[in-house]
């Protein structure tokens, strides 16, 4: 490493990389810093894009991670509407999408994930939209229109959200889950219920165990999406909202390991110690569950960027944290603690008519893998203390009202 | 505009001109002063922007008590105390002039 400017590069301009950023500064890197952004504009918040950004609540201001005066007042080289497009570890030096060549004494790849796209026809009609960027939520609330008809393939949260959103801008929404119940993949059949009802109890039409078929539309525009059971939904517009990608192919391109994402380690350091990765791109240790996995989540980003930027400025590493999510949908506030890995129990604390309830997912010995809270922030709090503590609680303590979460998490 | 003191758990401090309206974590984030971390974006939704303010102080000035919510989030976050406060939820006012905020060891 050149001792006297050291340069970290930083491929990736969303939430992790902007924040990478930021720490170096606040750990006092002493090096120069290139942040590279494809988008046109500087880092942002991604969660308020299916909320209060379709509902015209927020500014390109509030959205911002900072000012954009903080990155040259901080010495970050922020390069948007840019791309790296090829990493040659040999020689230390990344590629750019205009063709300039950059050398690197650390390399930070943020490089996110991208919407997963359907294999069916009528994919790339006018009207049909996905939910990655600033500008494709500029696009979905622009056919957000009073009236409108919108369709939701996938009932996962990026679907749940902007039906929210939407019925709240009147809206007519149709949301198409493949599988028997929303948000299959990420929650437990008590908390699908309870967000399926609630959507519906809004006006929103779900169709569970619907295979899409086909998109179908008139003179380049999409007018409906077309069913296995050979029924049509008719719509002005779709959201195709099915999961997404790690977009892991540079550092697959140049020899890195990857499965299901860059593999990293607790200090999100790549098998190149040079090369570091963070965010929805990796995949990483999780340490409370013995096992690894991909987190798309703003926190895991954030956490990955402050492993990176304590490593490479030579300070302690920053104290483990429980993986955390959260969704605001209406006036229901979803937070999750943990993952509820080799859980074998439920236990439901509150009560779910009153949309105020926690469920703690519990292992065979009790220890607590995760809790499911709604509008129930002090169980959430408690949940994510009890989780890291590996604590371990009967149901029966757990679902005790008269036992508050300060003795549970004592 | 009105000046608020930062005070990192380390002693560290960054006097700091926040304008009227935007939060006091909001002042800190786009300073990037350390020890704010503000993951979930000001949506008191993760308890990662909490400091310690002087209650006397706030009383003085008239500034409301933390709301249920904040109150729920803090009450684990990480080394809280009476005057523990989630700075996402401060508005920042001519009235906050002079406003000192000491920060907890940690945020998670």
């Amino acid at each position: 490493m050149n001792q006297e400017i050291p340069h970290v590069v930083i491929a990736g301009a969303g939430h992790a990389g902007g924040s990478a950023a930021a720490f170096l500064r606040q750990l006092e890197w002493p090096g120069s810093i290139t942040l590279i952004g494809e988008e046109p504009i500087p880092p942002y918040q991604r969660p308020p894009l299916s909320k209060a950004w379709l509902k015209g609540e927020a500014t390109a201001e509030s959205l911002a991670l900072r000012p954009a005066g903080f990155y040259p007042g901080a010495a970050i080289d922020l390069r948007l509407e840019t791309r790296v497009t090829g990493l040659e570890r040999a020689n230390k030096t990344v590629v750019l999408s205009d063709g300039t060549a950059v050398p690197y004494d650390v390399l930070i790849l943020a490089t996110g994930a991208r919407p997963r796209r359907l294999p069916i026809s009528g994919t790339g009609l006018a009207g049909v939209l996905e939910l990655r960027w600033a500008a494709d939520a500029d696009r979905l609330a622009a056919a957000l229109r009073p009236g409108a008809r919108l369709a939701v393939i996938g009932g996962g949260y990026i679907g749940l959200e902007v039906a929210a959103s939407a019925r709240a801008l009147g809206v007519d929404v149709t949301i198409i889950e493949c599988e028997s119940r929303v948000l299959a993949r990420v929650a437990c059949p008590i908390l699908s219920d309870f967000f399926q009802a609630f959507h519906r109890g809004q006006g929103v039409v779900i169709e569970t165990a619907a295979r899409v078929v086909g998109l179908e539309g008139t003179a380049g525009s999409v007018t409906g999406v077309r069913l296995g059971d050979g029924r049509l939904i008719a719509c002005d517009a779709v959201l195709v909202g099915v999961g997404a990608m790690a977009n892991d192919e540079l550092a697959r391109a140049a020899g890195l390991s990857c499965d299901n994402g860059i593999v990293v380690d607790l200090m999100a350091q790549t098998d190149d110690p040079a090369i570091f990765a963070i965010g929805d791109c990796t995949s990483r240790p999780l340490p409370l569950y013995a096992r690894r996995g991909r987190l798309e989540s703003v926190p895991n980003a954030i956490e990955q960027a402050r492993q990176a930027a304590c490593l490479i400025c030579g300070k302690p590493p920053p104290a483990p944290e429980v993986p955390w999510f959260w969704s605001d949908q209406y006036d229901l506030r979803l937070q999750i603690a943990g993952l509820p890995f080799d859980a074998t129990e439920i236990a439901l604390r509150g009560d779910v008519g009153t949309a105020k309830f926690a469920l703690f997912h519990l292992t065979g010995d009790g220890t607590v893998q995760a809790v499911e809270a709604v509008n129930a922030s002090t169980e959430f709090m408690g949940g994510r203390k009890i989780i890291l503590g590996r604590k371990r609680l009967t149901r029966a303590r757990i679902e005790d009202m008269s036992v508050s979460m300060k003795e549970l998490a004592a | 505009m009105p000046k608020i003191t930062y005070i990192e758990h380390n002693g560290a401090a960054h006097a700091i001109e926040v304008p009227a309206g935007r939060t006091v974590m909001q002042g800190a984030v786009d300073n990037n002063v350390p020890g704010i971390d503000a993951d979930c974006g000001g949506e008191c939704a993760c308890a990662t922007c909490h400091v310690y303010i002087d209650s006397a102080w706030l009383d003085r000035i008239g500034l409301p008590p933390a709301g249920s919510q904040e109150a729920s989030m803090l009450s684990f976050a990480a080394v809280t105390q009476p005057d523990s406060r989630l700075s996402c939820q401060i508005t920042v006012t001519e009235a906050l002039d002079g406003l000192t905020v000491r920060m907890p060891e940690g945020q998670h």
